[in-house]
């Protein structure tokens, strides 16, 4: 693949995901009238101070309301409305997750559930702020799509699907400046995890912002050792693509799963639970956030610390490897 | 303390929340202005609470819901000894446990907050068990006026008066802003006496700025035998620092070198003047 050529530096960075979401949703609000977007004094946060002041019949703010937000959503979305709920990641799956769980999901109401500044973007703000628990409160809720785009392309490609999705969804984004990832492919599919790089000795399968120290472990890893990796953007969480999953362990490689969440019902358990009861044996192994205290500090600073990094990437493979 | 030390440590603690604010380059600026002064009092003429007496069961309680208003408490605390001040040069840094809200690893900090919300439910466990334990201490939190449509606030306000917790103590630092703009155009929350009466509290209104309208109002209560305590600190977002006085960005807007030199300068002018 062409994209393998590529050098660290010629990569090209775009914006923070959150803000192509916002340009995104401004541009299909301007044809799509019943678009409308719903905030809990988060419109700051969301990028959405621009779309407020050109289409303020499109917005609706509930004042910090997480639950009231999405009951709202819901009632907009069953009335024909194209709902997007906007509000911090770590509020919107915690504190409104029986909303999310009721109102939108069991009464099927085609609500998308908008989560900024997701995972531990809010760094220093601590695990208030963190949402690592989202995948695995939303996975454990039947009727929901799960969305963790890793860059500009994927996150555009999302919020342009979700309008015309008639399903309840989930999404979300962080705050950091994304490169464009593999740019050559140019397909983006609910269910489809895409393929970032390809290589037969080892497969990393990420999601979200994750993606990038994966792409650039992986980059390492065939510089230093000529090492061919994999590496997966998974952005959909569920419905998780089993068929790609079970492709790449088909030759025995190593899989490393790298994630912005909680191990504990993350992605990696979602592949870890396929896998084996598919009867695959291949080398497992999940990097994400272990089940202790978070270790406080920037989202740079934690995702060192766990080794979500491309250092820590590339250690963990080179283990794996036994090199 | 006397009136014009107490006043003058409202003004320290103003330019020491700067001061850590500017250095951990974060923090919330406006809302901390503004609550400050109600921290001081708390800390230095209504608490029960000092470093010796952390662990003693029947001590007063003082739970910040607003927790992003960290660094006004961080500053206080500080400055009562419950840890040295050279402590927050670590603020929001890698491993340190002063971050941006407060949680229970700082001596002196009764819960976790940050989340909003959260600090009155939990003022109310404290105030029933108090009373089940007839103890005489008091509870206190202090609430954002943007906090306020969280709906477990008005599920804890009518828990509270149905307990009849007179021991309980809620201040609405009013300063009529939020991260968007004005309450009134975010989510209006007008008519909160009213609000708070007919749900069973007692309700006081003071300037949340004068040192003696608050310590009136903490230490003189109950206002009502059996009814919960609100207060309804009318304050400035941003108080003391002209140019950040009722800006919206200054909620968490972070200094420049120049605007941070100019905010030290009119508080030096302002502490001259006490
Ligand atoms: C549950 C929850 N939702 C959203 C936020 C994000 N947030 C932090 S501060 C803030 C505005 C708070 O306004 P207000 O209560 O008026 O505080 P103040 O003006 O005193 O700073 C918001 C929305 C939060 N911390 N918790
Ligand atoms: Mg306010």
């Amino acid at each position: 693949m062409e994209l393998d050529k590529i050098e660290e530096k010629d990569l090209k960075m775009g914006k923070a995901n959150q803000e192509v979401f916002s340009i995104t949703l401004q541009e299909l609000a301007e044809t799509n009238k019943d678009i409308i977007a719903v905030t809990s004094d988060s419109r700051g946060s969301g990028k959405l101070v621009p779309f407020g002041q050109k289409y303020p019949n499109q917005i609706v703010e509930v004042g910090i309301a997480e639950q009231n937000l999405v009951g709202v959503a819901a009632g907009l979305a069953s009335a024909g409305k194209n709902v997007f709920a906007v509000s911090p990641a770590c509020f919107l799956s915690a504190r409104a997750l029986e909303q999310i769980k009721n109102d939108v999901c069991y009464s099927d109401n085609p609500v998308t559930l908008v989560g900024i500044s997701a995972g531990v973007s809010y760094g220093a703000l601590g695990t208030t702020h963190h949402s690592l628990h989202d995948y695995a409160v939303l996975r454990a809720i039947n009727n929901i799509t799960i969305l963790a785009p890793a860059d500009n392309f994927e996150t555009e490609q999302a919020v342009r699907l979700a309008a015309q999705h008639d399903k309840p969804i989930y999404m979300r984004f962080g705050k950091k400046t994304m490169p464009f990832l593999n740019e050559n492919n140019k397909t983006f599919e609910f269910g489809k995890g895409r393929v970032i790089r390809d290589g037969d000795d080892i497969a990393i399968i990420a999601s979200g912002e994750t993606v990038y120290p994966a792409w650039l472990a992986a980059k390492k890893l065939e510089d230093d050792h000529d090492i061919k990796a994999t590496v997966i953007s998974m952005h959909t969480i569920k419905p998780l693509d089993l068929n790609l999953i079970e492709n790449l362990a088909k030759n025995g490689r190593p899989i490393i799963i790298v994630e912005e969440h909680m191990v504990t019902g993350g992605l990696g358990e979602a592949c870890a639970s396929h896998l084996f009861q598919h009867g695959f044996k291949n080398p497992f192994q999940i990097i994400g956030i272990p089940d202790e205290y978070t270790v406080t500090g920037s989202q740079v600073e934690i995702f060192n610390h766990y080794g979500i990094s491309k250092e820590g990437i590339y250690k963990t493979c080179k283990k794996m490897l036994n090199i | 303390m006397t009136k014009k030390e107490l006043q003058m440590k409202s003004v320290f603690l103003r330019k020491n929340l700067l001061k850590y604010i500017y250095k951990a380059k974060a923090g919330h600026t406006g809302g901390s202005l503004s609550c400050v002064d109600t921290l001081n009092v708390l800390y230095n003429r209504v608490l029960n609470v000092e470093p010796s007496n952390f662990r003693d069961p029947s001590r007063d309680r003082y739970i910040q819901s607003k927790g992003h208003c960290v660094e006004a408490l961080f500053v206080t605390l500080a400055d009562r000894g419950f840890f040295p001040e050279s402590d927050l040069e670590t603020l929001c840094q890698y491993q340190s446990h002063y971050i941006g809200h407060p949680t229970k690893k700082v001596n002196g900090v009764e819960q976790n907050t940050g989340a909003l919300g959260h600090g009155l439910s939990i003022c109310v466990g404290e105030a029933i068990a108090a009373k089940l334990d007839h103890k005489t201490h008091r509870v206190f939190t202090l609430l954002g006026d943007g906090e306020l449509p969280e709906g477990s606030n008005w599920e804890a306000f009518l828990s509270a008066s149905h307990y009849k917790l007179d021991n309980l103590y809620a201040i609405l630092d009013n300063n009529k802003q939020q991260i968007t703009g004005y309450n009134k155009e975010v989510m209006n929350i007008d008519s909160i006496r009213e609000k708070l009466e007919s749900f069973g509290w007692a309700v006081k209104e003071i300037d949340g700025h004068n040192l003696e309208e608050l310590e009136g109002a903490l230490n003189n209560g109950p206002f009502e035998t059996g009814k919960p305590n609100f207060i309804i600190a009318h304050t400035i977002k941003g108080k003391g620092v002209s140019y950040m006085e009722g800006v919206t960005k200054w909620h968490h807007g972070v200094p420049t070198p120049e605007q941070y030199e100019l905010a030290l300068s009119e508080l030096t002018e302002a502490e001259a003047l006490i």
